[in-house]
């Protein structure tokens, strides 16, 4: 049983990262005794299983996932959903209707329209077809107000913290709501869109040094930062 | 096309451009530079300029293109036209239609198509300036822009071309070599288990030149995969400095 | 189609089980040929024709000749051009319009072949230096595609060009006066195509239409009359080791033979 890394060492696509009787992580992949590492990132060998957090990756639907993404079409159906993702997803019109479903006479842009954001979960999806999403739960449906920001899966764990560290200090800090979907895809609701922005701007800070050491502090100073900044202006 | 008057070897053993028979060009590589793209890397080998750019995988367009069971891919390689000494007309020549398919069936191993059905991973090349192995240029810098773009992949592909010129076996030719010389053998491989992707030759060489080639064409593969490595590992650990 | 060429799942994995043995489905061991057949001179309005039967495949290559301009960079040569037709009649893949990368690449690399070895001496079709060369076409049309359109290819075309023939001619000023009689193109090596497929970790020489169905890399060595290699395309995805490139490469010499022996006996 052999490891040829450092615990959190930088791997590139291809790298050996280990030989023996250990079991494939994410981003890797076995061929017989040896892992190798599919993507950039950082090699984590726990216990008896070898991953990769990866620097980049996309997402892949997972059922029971909640995503938050848009709607860029209307069909006779349903409504197809760019979820971030290689899929597009569908929400099934007969999801949205309360009753039975008739194109005829139900008009599908008055539930939800084409630019609409909505928040669902995916309730089905396998190799041989698109995943399909519904907004029927509670906290699921269009979203009427508030701020968007994408970045890359991998970092969504990051971005909740130990514990969800680091996203209370976020809401503690800035009184605003956040939605996280699986997706990559985050929704910041707020009192004014100022303070909106500044959890948008620690996010894109989270995303961009994930792979730092005390990064929770160095984001609450800056977001204690900006709201002085924003006092002193008047602004809140 | 200007036929070469001074010998391309010189008595001292040089080359045309300075360099000896084993010498590769100087590369250089940056990552992330067309930012609509998921991925992509510029790379300078010599006086080659090239551009690789990867979208994907994303859904098929048009839709009945698109593979039950797996992704598409799909390369288009293509020269601008003030890239090489005699304006080249934009449309694409049937060199190019080649090298865009060898090319792809060179990348083709490293991928996990499987993995995304019913999508296509679209690969662009732009050769800026042209100076003999852009093929190989272009291999290299794709594989980089489909690590960059967070595409799981089994190994890098790298690529270097060998070849014989006045009679030398030499590694990395630039434009008057190939031209003039007696032999071009392009070569692609993922270097982690040597296994080859790419291999092209046009010339005239006898079988012990022709194992000669290979072996230097796959030395000078692995040097460019160690400049490849540090590309792809230098956006992180700049981060890391910032901090 | 009503049954067609796609490979079961179970054709799959008894042609796998065979090749464990050294065999394939159509009883040949893995290094021999399908049987071949060569004729020439089948189109008499082109200067020269050939038509090469491999196993199923079957390929047709005439070659015109016409007087052109050379290229600046070669103002005393002839001019070789070599272009594919993968007929559409000849397979269920092959898409009627202009020719696709399948088509490309096989008349860059029958091309690759004649052009490095200088089968053709092109400097002795020179008829005014830097103004009138002769320019030889050379067509090659896929009438049935039964797998290795590229040997068959390239084969059909040194026929057609070691029976083509020319007219005689005379220059009177800066005109071409021609003369009675006729002359062979002048032909002075004979590049033999020899192409192998890679079905998981068997090499096997010259696939049929099943075996590329299921073969995941593809090399094709191209050998001259002297034992030098002068064309080498790896094609279709998959990968081949060194050492596979090394077998590859010293079998294609020794089966290069076989073929050249043939296709000189059918055309002198």
């Amino acid at each position: 049983m052999v490891l040829f890394f450092e615990n959190r060492e930088l791997v590139t696509p291809g790298d050996l990262l280990a030989k023996g009787d250990y079991l494939a992580g994410e981003n890797v992949f076995r061929i017989n005794d040896e892992i190798y590492a599919t993507r950039i990132g950082l090699v984590e060998y726990s216990n008896k299983k070898v991953s990769v957090v990866a620097l980049k990756s996309f997402y892949v639907p997972s059922v029971n996932d909640l995503v938050i993404g848009k709607v860029v079409e209307v069909g006779t159906r349903g409504w197809m959903v760019e979820i971030n993702s290689p899929f597009l997803a569908l929400l099934r019109a007969s999801d949205a209707f309360t009753k039975p479903f008739n194109p005829k006479n139900d008009e599908l842009t008055s539930i939800l329209d084409v630019g609409d954001v909505i928040i669902a979960k995916i309730i089905a999806y396998d190799r041989t077809r698109d995943p399909l999403l519904t907004i029927r739960e509670h906290g699921l449906g269009k979203v009427k107000s508030g701020q968007i920001v994408v970045i890359t899966p991998t970092k969504i764990p990051r971005v909740i913290g130990r514990k969800g560290s680091m996203i209370s200090m976020i809401k503690n800090e800035t009184g605003c709501n956040i939605t996280i979907g699986q997706n990559g895809v985050i929704l910041v609701r707020g009192k004014n869109p100022v303070m909106e922005g500044i959890v948008v701007r620690a996010i894109k800070m989270i995303e961009k040094e994930a792979h730092t050491t005390g990064l929770t502090d160095r984001v609450t100073d800056m977001i204690r930062r900006e709201k002085m900044e924003l006092k002193r202006n008047g602004k809140i | 096309m200007e036929k070469s008057e001074k010998p391309l070897i010189t008595e001292d053993g040089l080359r045309t451009d300075g360099r000896g028979p084993r010498d590769l060009r100087p590369v250089k590589i940056e990552v992330g530079v067309v930012k609509n793209a998921d991925g992509s890397a510029y790379i300078e080998q010599g006086k080659n300029k090239i551009l690789a750019a990867v979208y994907g995988p994303s859904e098929v367009h048009p839709r009945h293109f698109a593979l039950q069971d797996r992704a598409l891919l799909r390369c288009k390689y293509h020269m601008a036209p003030f890239s090489v000494q005699d304006r080249k007309s934009p449309a694409p020549s049937r060199r190019e239609i080649e090298l865009s398919k060898v090319i792809r069936e060179a990348l083709e191993p490293s991928l996990f198509l499987e993995y995304y059905p019913r999508t296509s991973i679209d690969i662009f090349i732009e050769v800026l300036q042209a100076d003999g192995g852009t093929r190989c240029a272009s291999i290299t810098a794709a594989s980089i822009a489909l690590a960059d773009a967070g595409i799981p992949m089994r190994d890098m592909v790298v690529a270097c071309a060998a070849g014989k010129v006045d009679g030398h076996i030499v590694l990395d030719l630039n434009d008057i070599e190939d031209k003039n010389g007696e032999a071009d053998m392009p070569l692609a491989m993922m270097p982690n288990k040597g296994l080859i992707t790419l291999l092209q030759m046009d010339g005239l060489v006898t079988q012990e030149e022709f194992k000669q080639m290979l072996e230097l064409a796959m030395e000078g593969c692995n040097l460019i995969y160690q400049i490849q490595k540090k590309a792809l590992k230098s956006t992180f650990i700049k981060t890391v400095e910032e901090v | 189609m009503r049954f067609s060429k796609f490979i079961t799942n179970l054709e799959r994995k008894q042609m796998l089980n065979l090749l464990s043995t050294g065999k394939r489905i159509d009883g040949r061991d893995l290094y021999s040929y399908r049987e071949i057949k060569i004729e020439t001179n089948v189109i008499e309005r082109a200067e020269g024709s050939a038509r090469v039967y491999l196993g199923d495949t079957d390929v047709l290559a005439g070659v015109k000749i016409d007087v052109g301009e050379p290229f600046p960079d070669v103002p005393n040569e002839g001019v070789l051009t070599v272009n594919t037709e993968l007929v559409p009649f000849a397979s269920p893949a092959f898409e009627p319009g202009p020719p696709d990368e399948n088509a490309i690449e096989l008349a860059r690399v029958v091309d690759r072949g004649i052009r490095e070895s200088k089968a053709i001496d092109l400097a002795k079709l020179c008829i005014i230096p830097g103004k009138k060369v002769f320019v030889v076409y050379i067509d090659i049309y896929v009438l049935n595609h039964g797998g290795n359109l590229i040997d068959a290819s390239a084969l059909a075309a040194l026929a057609a060009l070691l029976n083509t023939k020319m007219y005689n001619y005379e220059l009177v000023g800066e005109e071409l006066k021609i003369l009675a009689g006729y002359q062979p193109l002048p032909i002075k090596n004979y590049p033999i195509a020899v192409t192998f497929g890679k079905v998981s970790d068997y090499i096997i020489l010259d696939p049929s239409l099943d075996e590329e169905q299921i073969m995941d890399a593809r090399l094709t060595i191209t050998i001259d009359k002297d034992k030098r290699i002068c064309a080498i395309q790896k094609g279709i995805g998959g990968y081949f080791t060194l050492q596979q490139v090394r077998d590859i490469a010293k079998i294609a010499s020794e089966k290069s033979e076989e073929l050249r022996k043939l296709v000189l006996s059918e055309c002198k």
